[in-house]
């Protein structure tokens, strides 16, 4: 195969990332839903025409669909194989969401179109992007307290969306009987297919300059590379089992915490994941479908080595033994809303707190890892309209080796803003009282973890109801090598001046909010990475000053004592206190 | 083309860079052009030692134009002055929250410091809703005691932020007003006045930089302006903003964060009258120096401008600028074999210390300039004449250790694929700069500029099928021309929001009319010379219910609707392949640039007559042995200097000069253009 000189090589894998990146931003550009648009809920690539493995995918994409287009491509190629699916021609573009086939959840919808080149099937492109909705019980497609698929929306096997470069009517028509706002879904599904027409005329033109022979063996010699690159970066792990666990709040239906339990062991220069020890499925959404816990660890481990590429070859030294029998292996028809959101970023989680031990310099404690998705739907009387508004939440990131957490970081799994609070009261009838930094939320230690948030909300008018799913409510993101937790996520709801917390903690469905009732949340602070006993008193004082801790905090959380004024370290009692 | 009837104002353009100052002079019969050290700690001594070294007394000089990297300097180093910030209560970390960020998609690693430190910020009770109605009133006492507060906390400027500000800015008003009778000196700055923009984070982040430059720029600008007085200098001299446009430094520290991004605005406002004079409408600017590379796109000779800008991670400064995108390619980045056993040339940079292995400053990783070099781009002897330069053997031994033992080729193809592998980086991002704002690179022409620029301009022209590629005289002080060139500018935005049918066409008018007429009144108040006023409409379009926005020119104040129509839809369906009849266009903004030209400034006067040989052949100082795509070929090197106006030659060829080499590939021809500058042809080269 390496019949290809290496510079060649690199000018040709540039080309295949520059058609995936072309795709991506063609997607979120042309995209009408603000959480593909906005918050650049998609992903983009190229996959083998015979196996369906990856090839090249987008950087800008969302991280939690590092490589779980290839398992929906794959069992595309299976479908079309067994006659469940129509062979592909020139122009179709097929559509699925089925979580079980390769996907998330059912917002997550997937399209794939086969590239043909020269009148030949040389590749499939392929993109996801969230809908903002789908059907199914609740707008927007996050049903607490569902207990069967059926009741998370529309699901759709592979079936011809377009056909020959005409959208077929049938289907579209169907999809669109079966959503909330559909008019606004033609504009999505142009965006979507435009992403996939983008990168067919960009692969077009690559194949056209350096030959579609040249550019074939360039994808097989990158596949082995990329798995080469990836062996030569998990061989600074020493041989030995490592083992990590995080804990799911709840399933939102029963109330009792689900646990992810890896372990990781290195042999022979590749790594295995057994995962076999983790809680049984749930009867709520957070089970999490199979290519959604293998793109997890995926997701978890391009985190720990940003520089890789992501391509299948990258994901040959990383085994993963299916899961059957626990929640992370969800099958027909268990409910799995909460798979992509919540569930992969404690899966990722898991990975973090295993590899920490071994690779202390690159891998940080905890970070918040939760969406925080909080959804308030109601009718505004002043514009005469219902509403659903969306507020997604960042939190702390662990504390590692070279510096403190960043304070409200993005989720592990996103890249997307939040929407500003003047653009929020602008569209939707609520009055933000705060949106702050959560003090004393960073867990302690020799590098803290950083800080999440704090916001309340009221309702200023017309009536609504409040949904929330986010998790770390009954531990913290967990600290490292000695670091401590940082703080939980609270939810608090004051109706009418009382105080309600959910059940769930992270997770409720549908709580009536009326006129003047306040929500408050604070999300989850980083965990904290080495002794907190280690950690310079003069940054502790610093952080008093700031308002980060009380002077109360600095003594209980990091043994430093300051003087009555706040204006200094109290040297010799903070050497008392900390035993030294 | 116009005569320079203006020859004679005597303007000088400074620029003042990273590690050199340039001076252009233009006076009656010519130009000098002046270099000295950047004097880090006070940018003015080296202004002034400039100016002293052109021997032009500052009594005849007419114009002072001043580029300065004084504010962007003291936000990247964080060296500012002690600011503190009044805010809405419950409100106070929205400049240190920001909006749920980190640094790269991939990594969990990443630090942010806020421009204000929390103890720094205190709340006052106040509210606005987003209609702008007043849901609590702004307690004033609580203003009066942040303040002394601040004071007592040894703040030196103050920033007022509250929410919604920008629908009523009744609160920030009263606030600025309670400041003024008890704040110490005129730093104040409140948060609509600069960006009258919804997004709470930008608004901030935007209000908060210009309150901590303020006392640095005013101070700066204060002791320059009082030493070129006290020199004979008699007016106030200009500094170039971020819009590539001048103000008067007297005015200049009110909107400090105007002038964070300025140093490469200059560069751009250079190429952009450069290609007016030559002829050409759209170009690419592409500025290659020793760290990164700045591009920007020209269109119908106007510089694009955003108000999006980032200086860095999480540091949003939203006041209209250039709109120049910074690639980490540049001469002193470095060049590896990745565990894959691929080559990856930068990000990361040997800088200009250590810098290239050639510079003999203790570099010791293979860069862009070294394969030049290796290459017989760069010619040896002017490099490595200085004193401690390592032998070309040793460079080359460095190379065969770290690329191309490791890549199983020789060293002479390594040195090749380290360029070739940098252009192609570049030439992805350029393509990413200009079709991510609709435009085929194809219709453009290249200017290449900055010391590397020129080095690698054609190669990436070929990449990218721009045809023609132009190198100015003096690619070195491009800042410093733009300085001399640049027009006085003013940019306005009014935000419409509504589907494009129902929208008031003479409202549209007015709005614009009105507009106009404001940025007229303020180029008239300017005392600097003007020559023509030119007004650009254009609109910010998207089908209801998308939230991206494309930017579509207007051709006329009286533009109809169903023309905008149409240019709207023209420019989707180019941009996205896209038709939408089923869903209605949307007018968000409607946006007026109104420009106040300069006059015409005669490019050749840069060049020295008295150099300029007879003919090509004589500006031909010898010939050496150039790699060319795996080929060694004998190549023509010619002196810049020397070369005729109207001289025509073919690659391949290497033209010299002080401040950069150009490199001529095999098939281009080259034409001396009447200004100096080098027009190269690419023509067909597959």
């Amino acid at each position: 195969m390496s019949n290809i000189d290496p510079i060649t090589l690199s000018v040709i894998q540039a080309g295949l990332q520059q058609v995936c990146d072309e795709m991506d931003l063609t997607f979120s550009r042309s995209a009408f839903s603000p959480v593909i648009a906005e918050a650049d809920d998609r992903s983009d690539g190229i996959y083998d025409a015979e196996t369906g493995e990856l090839i090249a995918q987008g950087e800008l994409g969302l991280p939690v669909f590092v490589g779980t287009m290839q398992f929906s491509t794959m069992t595309l190629i299976d479908f079309i194989k067994q006659g469940k699916a129509l062979p592909p021609e020139e122009g179709d573009v097929y559509i699925v969401n089925d979580p079980y086939l390769g996907g998330t959840h059912l917002m997550d919808v997937r399209f794939a179109m086969p590239f043909y080149y020269k009148g030949e099937l040389f590749s499939w492109l392929s993109n996801t992007g969230h809908w903002p909705d789908i059907g199914g019980a609740v707008p927007g497609g996050f049903s607490a307290n569902a207990t069967a698929v059926e009741q998370e929306g529309l699901r759709l096997p592979p079936v011809k969306l377009v056909k020959r470069g005409e959208m077929d009517p049938e289907i579209y028509a169907i999809i669109c009987s079966n959503i909330r706002i559909a008019d606004q879904r033609i504009g999505d599904i142009r965006a979507q297919i435009a992403a996939l027409k983008v990168g067919a005329r960009q692969l077009t033109a690559l194949l056209d300059r350096y030959g579609a022979d040249t550019v074939k063996s360039a994808i097989g010699e990158w596949r082995g590379r990329a798995a080469q690159q990836m062996r030569a970066k998990i061989a600074r792990i020493p041989d030995g089992t490592y083992i990590g666990e995080a804990w799911v709040d709840s399933d939102g239906v029963v109330d009792e915490p689900l646990r992810i339990a890896v372990s990781i062991e290195k042999k022979d220069g590749d790594l295995y994941f057994d995962f076999s020890e983790s809680s049984p499925p749930c009867r709520g959404p957070m089970n999490s479908v199979i290519a959604t816990t293998r793109s997890s660890v995926y997701l978890a481990m391009k985190h720990i080595f940003p520089e890789v590429p992501i391509n299948a070859g990258t994901f040959e030294p990383l085994h993963i033994e299916d899961p059957v029998g626990t929640f992370l292996y969800a099958e027909y028809p268990r409910p799995v809303s909460g798979c992509a959101a919540e569930v992969s970023q404690r899966i990722a989680e898991a990975v973090f707190a295993a590899l920490v031990d071994p690779l202390p310099d690159i891998v940080t404690a905890a970070p918040a890892g939760s969406s925080g998705n909080f959804a308030l739907g109601g009718f505004d009387p002043e514009k005469n309209r219902p509403f659903v508004m969306y507020q997604i939440s960042g939190g702390g990131y662990g504390g590692n080796a070279d510096h403190d957490g960043l304070t409200n970081g993005c989720s592990t799994i996103g890249i997307s803003k939040t929407q500003p609070i003047e653009v929020l009261e602008q569209y939707y009838p609520v009055l933000f009282h705060e949106y702050g930094l959560r003090e004393g939320s960073g867990g302690a230690g020799r590098q803290r973890g950083g800080f999440g948030v704090n916001y309340t909300v009221e309702l200023r008018r017309g009536e609504a109801q409040a949904s929330f799913v986010m998790d770390h409510g009954r531990v913290g993101p967990q600290g490292a090598l000695g670091g401590k937790d940082g703080g939980p996520n609270t939810v608090t709801v004051y109706r009418n001046g009382e105080a309600y917390t959910p059940t769930h903690l992270s997770k409720d469905q549908d709580i009536p909010i009326a006129p003047g009732d306040i929500v408050a949340v604070g999300t989850p602070g980083g965990g904290g990475f080495g002794d907190p006993h280690d950690r310079e008193a003069e940054f502790v004082l610093r952080d008093v000053k700031r308002g980060y801790y009380t002077a109360e905090q600095a003594q209980d959380m990091f043994g430093v004592v300051l003087t009555a004024d706040l204006n200094a370290v109290d040297e010799p009692a903070t050497a008392t206190l900390r035993g030294r | 083309m116009p005569d320079s009837k203006n020859a004679q104002s005597i303007i000088a353009g400074i620029d003042v860079g990273g590690t050199f100052t340039d001076l252009l002079l233009v006076v009656e019969d010519g130009v000098k052009v002046v270099k000295t050290p950047t004097t880090v700690e006070n940018q003015a001594y080296g202004v002034l030692a400039a100016l002293a070294e052109t021997g032009a007394p500052l009594s005849e000089i007419d114009a002072i134009v001043h580029g300065t990297t004084t504010t962007t300097n003291a936000v990247l180093e964080r060296k500012l002055s002690r600011t503190g910030m009044i805010t809405t209560k419950g409100f106070r970390d929205i400049i240190e929250v920001g909006r749920r960020t980190r640094p790269q998609p991939y990594g969990m690693f990443g630090r942010f410091e806020p421009i204000v430190s929390r103890d720094l910020r205190l709340e006052v009770p106040e509210r606005m809703d987003a209609a702008g109605r007043v849901v609590l009133d702004l307690d004033e006492d609580a203003v009066k005691d942040a303040a002394a507060q601040l004071l007592d906390l040894g703040c030196e400027s103050v920033v007022v932020h509250f929410l919604h500000a920008y629908a009523n800015p009744d609160h920030e008003r009263r606030a600025v007003e309670i400041l003024r009778a008890v704040w110490p000196n005129d730093y104040i700055t409140a948060g609509h006045e600069l960006l009258s923009e919804y997004r709470e984070y930008e608004r901030g982040v935007t209000a908060a930089v210009n309150a901590a430059v303020r006392p640095i720029l005013h101070r700066y600008v204060d002791r320059l302006q009082s030493e070129l007085t006290q020199e004979g200098f008699r007016r106030d001299f200009l500094v170039m903003n971020g819009n590539g446009g001048m103000v008067s430094a007297r005015l200049v520290d009110r909107e400090a964060a105007k002038t964070v991004m300025s140093g490469p605005a200059s560069g751009v406002m250079a190429a952009a009258h450069a290609a007016k004079r030559a002829g050409i409408d759209n170009l690419i600017t592409y500025d290659m120096g020793g760290t990164s590379t700045d591009v920007a796109l020209v269109m119908d000779a106007v510089p694009a401008v955003s108000n999006e800008l980032d200086v860095e991670y999480a540091m949003p400064i939203h006041v209209p600028m250039v709109d120049v995108r910074t690639i980490g390619s540049g001469g002193g980045s470095i060049a590896a074999v990745s565990d894959a056993g691929l080559l990856k040339v930068g990000p990361e940079s040997a800088g200009a210390s250590p810098g290239p292995i050639c510079y003999g400053r203790g570099g010791t990783e293979p860069t862009i300039t070294d394969a030049n070099l290796l290459l017989g781009r760069l010619n040896p002897e002017n490099l490595l004449s200085t004193e401690n330069a390592p032998s070309l053997d040793a460079i080359r031994g460095t190379f065969n250790e770290k690329t191309a033992g490791p890549l199983g080729i020789d060293t002479d193809a390594a040195a090749g694929a380290v360029i070739r592998v940098a252009n192609d980086r570049m030439a992805g991002a350029i393509r990413i700069v200009s079709i991510s704002k609709g435009h085929d690179p194809r219709d453009f022409t290249l200017f290449a500029f900055g010391g590397a620029g020129p080095l690698h301009a054609v190669a990436l022209a070929r990449e990218l099928g721009i045809p023609r590629v132009l190198v100015p005289t003096r690619p070195g002080i491009t800042n410093a021309l733009g300085c001399v060139v640049a027009d006085v500018r003013h940019d306005f935005v009014r935000t419409a929001n509504r589907p494009l049918d129902l929208v008031d066409m003479e409202e549209v008018q007015e709005i614009m009319s009105a507009q106009v007429k404001e940025g007229k009144g303020l180029i008239e108040s300017e005392t600097i010379e003007i020559e023509d006023i030119r007004v650009f409409h254009g609109a910010d379009m998207q089908f209801v219910g998308q939230t991206h926005l494309i930017s579509v020119p207007l051709p006329r104040l009286d533009t109809t609707r169903e023309e905008i129509q149409e240019i709207f839809e023209k420019a989707y369906f180019d941009r996205f392949q896209v038709e939408l009849p089923e869903i209605r266009a949307n007018l968000v903004n409607l946006k007026t640039s109104v420009i106040g030209e300069r006059p015409d400034f005669d490019l050749g006067r840069i060049m020295d007559p008295r150099l300029r040989a007879e003919t090509v052949e004589n500006a031909r100082v010898g010939t050496r042995q150039v790699w060319f795509d795996g080929n060694w070929l004998e190549t023509a090197i010619y002196e810049r200097d020397k070369l005729p106006t109207g001289g025509q030659f073919a690659g391949p060829a290497i033209v010299e000069q002080m401040d950069t080499t150009i490199v001529v590939e095999p098939g281009n021809s080259v034409e001396v253009d009447d200004d100096g500058n080098l027009s190269i042809e690419i023509g067909d080269h597959s």
